[in-house]
């Protein structure tokens, strides 16, 4: 473990979580990652609808989504729920 | 008894005075699920309920899986919380124990200590707690009725120390004690009050950096038993251990706190010596045999035989260094267990005291004592022979059987 990471005696009671969950960095286990083909995406975004861990985001600044792979878990629901087929998980 | 409050006698067997102390007690929650030989706790509990004799949220659940939920859930509210199993009630808790000392929940329980199926039996062994021995949650066995109730308010106070913040098992043998009546001295309200107090919460920080006290809170919210992955998960379980480590102290203080008060001492509150200091042959025990292994003492003292007993009052945790250092004086030992570890080679009561005393320079010789499983009797003249046993390996230094069963038919 990352001697970073605090031990027994600094932790907090019972696991009682001391940081916003924005902090935990959940999509580090994964072993697939989505693909996009931007040829094939419409934009319709139901990806960013779909996804569990809301790691699809839109950005209108940029009129364009983007994956949030530190929270991406790799499930491939996108993938599959996407109608024009533009998102393969690839390892 | 001196200076001790004042108190009145009542006739209540062990159930009864387990109602009794959690209705002094001033419990928040109750949840539980009856099984027999708890039953007459929570219908007593009940009956408390119904008349307004106390203020407590009472909650019939489902089950016992659902009963241990429910306080634990009441206990993460910050509420004083009690419960009451026995038998395939408790091993139905078994999950909810451990999510219960893991979340640190102070819910005392009083166990009515009974055998587990199959066969189907209802009466009286230690098959259910000991099989919870490692469930993290302190485990007190008391003597008798009286022991029982004091035992009670002291759980509290232990379970609720914030050095220690560990659910706490109260156990008391079924029918032997559950269902025995004996004449139970009893506090007066107001000093019960103020020896229990209301509960303390530690204080924890949330995930908005903000430290508060440990309790769901819709102003301050906080998530408890979180998800804890192989980078975490041990930790807390480290965390644990320091917790059972402190209860040790803990225990002691607060049962001579408590003997300050009501005039009555278990020992130390982790082991009760009986006529230890120079006894030659000694028997440890759990429970309320040890009732009866005072009496044959006395008889057998009275005959100028040596006998002693060590009595594990707290058996988790486990009062390790005590043991060794009570038992190192004898030279034989008989380690009395009301249950079985099937292929563990002994009792877990002897497992334990043999561990105990693996470092010490000095140790008698140690033999294992099944008893009693499935509410068998333990007689006087039983525990005699044991004595006698214990006569013969300590002059002729040959431990034949190690591991020997009272009672049993060939």
């Amino acid at each position: 473990m990352s001697s970073k990471e605090k031990g027994w005696k600094e932790l907090s009671l019972a696991g009682v979580c001391w940081k916003s969950s924005k902090t935990y960095l959940t999509g580090d286990w994964k072993t697939y990652q989505p693909v996009r083909d931007l040829e094939k995406c419409t934009k319709c975004l139901l990806c960013t609808i779909f996804c569990p861990d809301g790691a699809i985001h839109w950005k209108p600044e940029k009129g364009d989504i983007e994956f949030d792979m530190s929270f991406c878990k790799g499930c491939g629901i996108c993938a599959n729920e996407c109608p024009t087929k533009a998102i393969t998980m690839k390892i | 008894m001196k200076n001790a409050a004042k108190q009145e006698v009542m006739g209540l067997n062990g159930d009864e005075a387990v109602a009794y102390a959690a209705k002094q007690s001033d419990v928040d929650v109750v949840a539980a699920y009856p099984i027999t030989p708890q039953t007459i706790i929570v219908e007593k509990f009940s009956e408390y309920v119904a008349n307004g004799e106390v203020n407590t949220e009472f909650m019939c659940t489902e089950s016992e899986h659902s009963a241990m939920t429910a306080c634990l859930a009441a206990a993460a509210t910050g509420a004083r919380t009690f419960t009451a199993s026995a038998s395939a009630g408790l091993a139905l808790m078994h999950e909810m124990l451990f999510v219960t000392s893991g979340c640190r929940a102070p819910v005392v329980m009083a166990v009515a200590n009974r055998a587990l199926s199959a066969p189907l039996n209802i009466h009286g062994d230690h098959s259910d707690t000991m099989a919870q021995r490692d469930s993290g949650w302190i485990q007190i066995y008391a003597e008798n009725a009286q022991e029982v109730y004091d035992s009670v308010f002291q759980a509290f106070r232990i379970a609720e120390h914030l050095d220690v913040q560990l659910p706490v098992m109260v156990g008391l043998d079924g029918f032997t004690l559950s269902h025995t009546l004996e004449n139970v001295k009893v506090l007066e309200d107001e000093a019960v009050k103020g020896f229990v107090g209301t509960r303390q919460l530690p204080n924890v920080m949330t995930h908005e950096g903000r430290t508060v006290p440990y309790r769901l809170d819709p102003e301050n919210p906080m998530t408890m038993g979180p998800v804890a992955l192989p980078n975490y998960y041990f930790e807390f379980k480290r965390q644990q251990e320091e917790a059972m480590k402190n209860a040790l102290k803990v225990i002691s203080q607060v049962h001579d706190e408590y003997g300050q008060l009501s005039g009555r001492h278990y020992g130390n509150g982790l082991v009760e010596k009986y006529r230890l200091d120079d006894a030659e042959i000694v028997i440890a025990c759990v429970g309320s045999t040890a009732g009866t292994v005072k009496t044959v003492i006395e008889d057998l003292r009275a005959e100028g035989v040596k006998a002693g007993l060590l009595r594990i009052r707290t058996f988790r945790p486990f009062p390790a260094e005590e043991i060794a250092k009570a038992l190192g004086k004898a030279k034989a030992a008989a380690v009395m267990d009301k249950s079985m570890s099937f292929g563990g080679n002994g009792g877990a009561v002897f497992h334990e005291t043999r561990h105990a005393l693996y470092d010490s320079q000095n140790h008698p010789y140690l033999v294992n004592y099944i008893y009693g499983l499935g509410g068998r009797d333990i007689s006087p003249s039983q525990i005699r022979k044991v004595y006698e046993d214990m006569q013969k390996i300590a002059q002729t230094g040959k431990v034949e059987e190690k591991i020997r069963y009272i009672g049993l038919r060939e």
